[in-house]
Order: C-alpha cells, then sequence, then structure tokens
C-alpha cells in the first residue's frame, strides 16, 4: 500500500483522525482512546512494521491540552514515516495507554518519556527513570525546569555524605551554548554563550 | 630520568655487586614504571584511551599496559568520558575500593569540568568527587596527550615523599 493508500484507509476506520501540519512525513493528530487501535492498524495493514521514536510536546504551562505523546512508525518496507500524535487529557497528571504490546521496543522510549516529562503509560511492565536516578524529584524536560538543573541530593547517601557533593545546577555563564547556523568559518559558527558580556570572573559591563 | 631523589653510589669494588640508593628513589620508581591503570570508561575518551593501548601510541612503553579493571589491582584512575550523577556513585565507590596508593587523571574535557555538558544530568568535573592529581584537555585528547599525562603523573609521583601515600583520604 503507497503512503496515500495507507492515510485514506486510516480516515475511514477512525473517522475522528485530523491531520497534524507536519514538513515532511503524513501526520496525524489521534485521540487517546483510539491510539492503541490506530498503532495496530497501521503496523498490521499499513506495512509500518518498526516503531522508530516514541517522543513528548510538553507545550506550556498556560496551554491545554499541555502534553502531547508523539510516536514515529517506519516501512522497512517501503521506507517510509508516519507520525501520529496524542494530546493527554489530564494536564496534571497526564496518562497514556502504552505501546509495548505491540512493539518491545516502545518499553525503553516510554521509560525516558516518563522520566523527561512524568507522562504514565498504562499497562507498561517496569515504568521507572531510565536516564535519571529512580529518586529524582523533577521532570527535567518540562517547561519549568531550567536547563542548568535544580539543586538536589547525591542517589548515594554513602557517597554524598563522604564527598560532601551535591547535584548543583551547571554553570550556565550567560546563556545557552548555541551555535549559529549558516556561517561558513568555524571560528563564527562555533558554539558560543548568547551573552558573551559576562562570565564567571568577569563582572557584567554597566 | 633525573629527579631530586635519586642518589646512587655504586663502586663495584668497594661494594661489591650492592647499590646504595635512597628508599624514596627506590619506591617512586617501582611505583612510577608499572602504574597499573583502571580505565574508567565512560564515553568517546574510553576509545582514544583504547588507541593509546594500541600499537602505535603504546602505553606498553611506560609500563601502563595491564589496564585492570577489578580496582583492587589498580594503581591510577583514568576517568575518559561524561560523568553523569548516576555514575558518579559507582565511582567513587570503585575510587573507595583501590587500594593505596592511588591516583587519578581526568582525562578529557567532560571528567575534568564537566566539557560541553552544561546541564542537569552531568556532574561538573570528576574532582567533585575524587581528587584529581592530573586534568587532561580535549575533546577528546589526542593519545600523545594522555601520555603526556602520564609522563606528568610519573614526574610527579617521584617528586613526593613514599611513604605518605600509605594512606590518603
Amino acid at each position: 500500500m503507497t503512503a496515500a493508500d495507507v492515510t485514506t484507509a486510516l480516515k475511514e476506520k477512525f473517522p475522528q483522525i485530523t491531520d497534524r501540519p507536519s514538513l515532511d512525513w503524513p501526520a496525524f493528530d489521534i485521540a487517546p482512546a483510539d491510539v492503541l487501535a490506530g498503532l495496530k492498524f497501521l503496523r498490521d495493514d499499513g506495512g509500518y512494521d518498526m516503531l522508530a521514536d516514541i517522543t513528548a510536546i510538553d507545550d506550556g504551562t498556560d496551554k491545554s491540552p499541555r502534553f502531547t505523546v508523539v510516536w514515529h512508525l517506519l516501512s522497512t518496507t517501503t521506507h517510509n514515516y508516519v507520525r501520529v500524535a496524542a494530546a493527554c487529557a489530564n494536564d496534571a497528571e497526564p496518562v497514556m495507554p502504552s505501546a509495548t504490546g505491540l512493539w518491545p521496543a516502545a518499553d525503553w522510549h516510554e521509560r525516558e518519556t516518563y522520566d523527561m516529562f512524568g507522562i504514565t503509560f498504562t499497562g507498561h511492565p517496569d515504568l521507572r527513570r531510565i536516564l535519571m536516578w529512580d529518586g529524582y524529584p523533577y521532570f527535567p524536560l518540562r517547561k519549568e525546569f531550567p536547563l542548568a538543573g535544580i539543586e538536589t541530593e547525591l542517589p548515594d547517601v554513602e557517597v554524598a555524605a563522604e564527598t560532601k557533593a551535591k547535584v548543583r545546577p551547571a554553570p550556565m555563564m550567560g546563556g545557552p551554548f548555541v551555535t549559529s547556523s549558516g556561517e561558513f568559518g568555524l571560528g563564527e559558527a562555533e558554539p558560543k554563550a548568547k551573552d558573551e558580556s559576562w562570565t564567571e570572573r568577569r563582572e557584567k559591563p554597566e | 630520568m633525573v629527579s631530586a631523589n635519586t642518589e646512587l653510589a655504586y663502586n663495584s669494588k668497594i661494594e661489591g655487586d650492592v647499590i646504595v640508593s635512597r628508599a624514596d628513589a627506590v619506591i617512586n620508581w617501582i611505583r612510577t614504571n608499572s602504574m597499573w591503570p583502571m580505565p574508567m570508561g565512560l564515553a568517546c575518551c574510553a576509545i582514544e584511551l583504547m588507541a593509546t593501548a594500541a600499537s602505535r601510541f603504546d602505553i606498553a612503553r611506560f609500563g601502563a599496559e595491564v589496564m585492570r579493571f577489578s580496582p583492587r589491582q589498580a594503581d591510577v584512575m583514568i576517568v575518559a568520558g561524561t560523568v553523569t550523577y548516576k555514575m558518579a556513585s559507582a565511582l567513587r565507590r570503585i575510587y573507595d575500593q583501590m587500594p593505596d596508593p592511588k591516583w587519578v587523571i581526568a582525562m578529557g574535557a567532560c571528567a575534568s569540568t564537566g566539557g560541553m555538558y552544561r546541564s542537569y544530568a552531568v556532574l561538573q568535573g570528576v574532582d567533585r568527587i575524587v581528587p584529581v592529581d592530573v586534568y587532561v584537555s580535549g575533546c577528546p585528547p589526542r593519545p600523545e596527550a594522555l601520555l603526556d599525562a602520564l609522563i606528568k603523573l610519573q614526574e610527579k609521583v617521584r617528586r613526593e615523599p613514599a611513604l605518605t601515600r600509605l594512606h590518603t583520604a
């Protein structure tokens, strides 16, 4: 089936699906209740046999719905991607059904989405943090979490007592280091602080 | 190999086959020339560490080819790679399991200061949790730079009084 055939078949079976603005591959917005059925249809009938990624988008505390979970599927036969997005109903405690029944690869992707955003996946066999440690109190990719981090204790109590070290916010020193694209020389294109007027040793000029 | 601690008096007609030296010189010579690394290879710097141990750059010339992954048998811990806060606990525990005398080489930008990762998950420099003797800059440092660090560590070891290393923090 070509990608266009899959799109029409999908919209026939799930009439509430809407198109999502996308620059590269076909993308759809789907309701959370239809997510597993829609993904299963795409896997079995659409030929999208590989789950490439599961991630989420946080639109900020003043938008509702706040969290949107995004699945990227790949068809290894036709080399086409498709994107499926579903908005979580509850902003304070976002919940989404787990795709581990369809693809075992969803296991770690959903653990990462839980770790970074706090979205709970129902039906997941072992939902715990994967990148940060188990007792970490924050969800780092939420919009209110600063890039440098928040001061907490080290995960291991004995090591924390012995070294007296803490998880400290990283020195940001004038803003995140971003590269400027479109430059030709490496001297201009290298990652620089957004505000280079001050550093940790040199005060900001008035 | 000139250092302040070396004093040799050797006249075979008088002493026979006995070399008289200072204990510091002999002990430090033994320590420097067979410094077995504990490769804490966490990220990309580990690949350069492997390259240093391979045939072209050959860390075996300095007696350090015996990369012991058991901390109980190692002398120097080469922290090669990014140390996350999650890994920091394991790293400190492995450092504690190394017997004295022990040294630490912080290889690369991530181990020295946190490198390009100024973020919530990366320990900004392994010297927050273990005492570092030599820092190597680079991302990753060339194998020659790591060998230079090893040579600097050897010179540092030769300068210090040998018996104070029996109990370090």
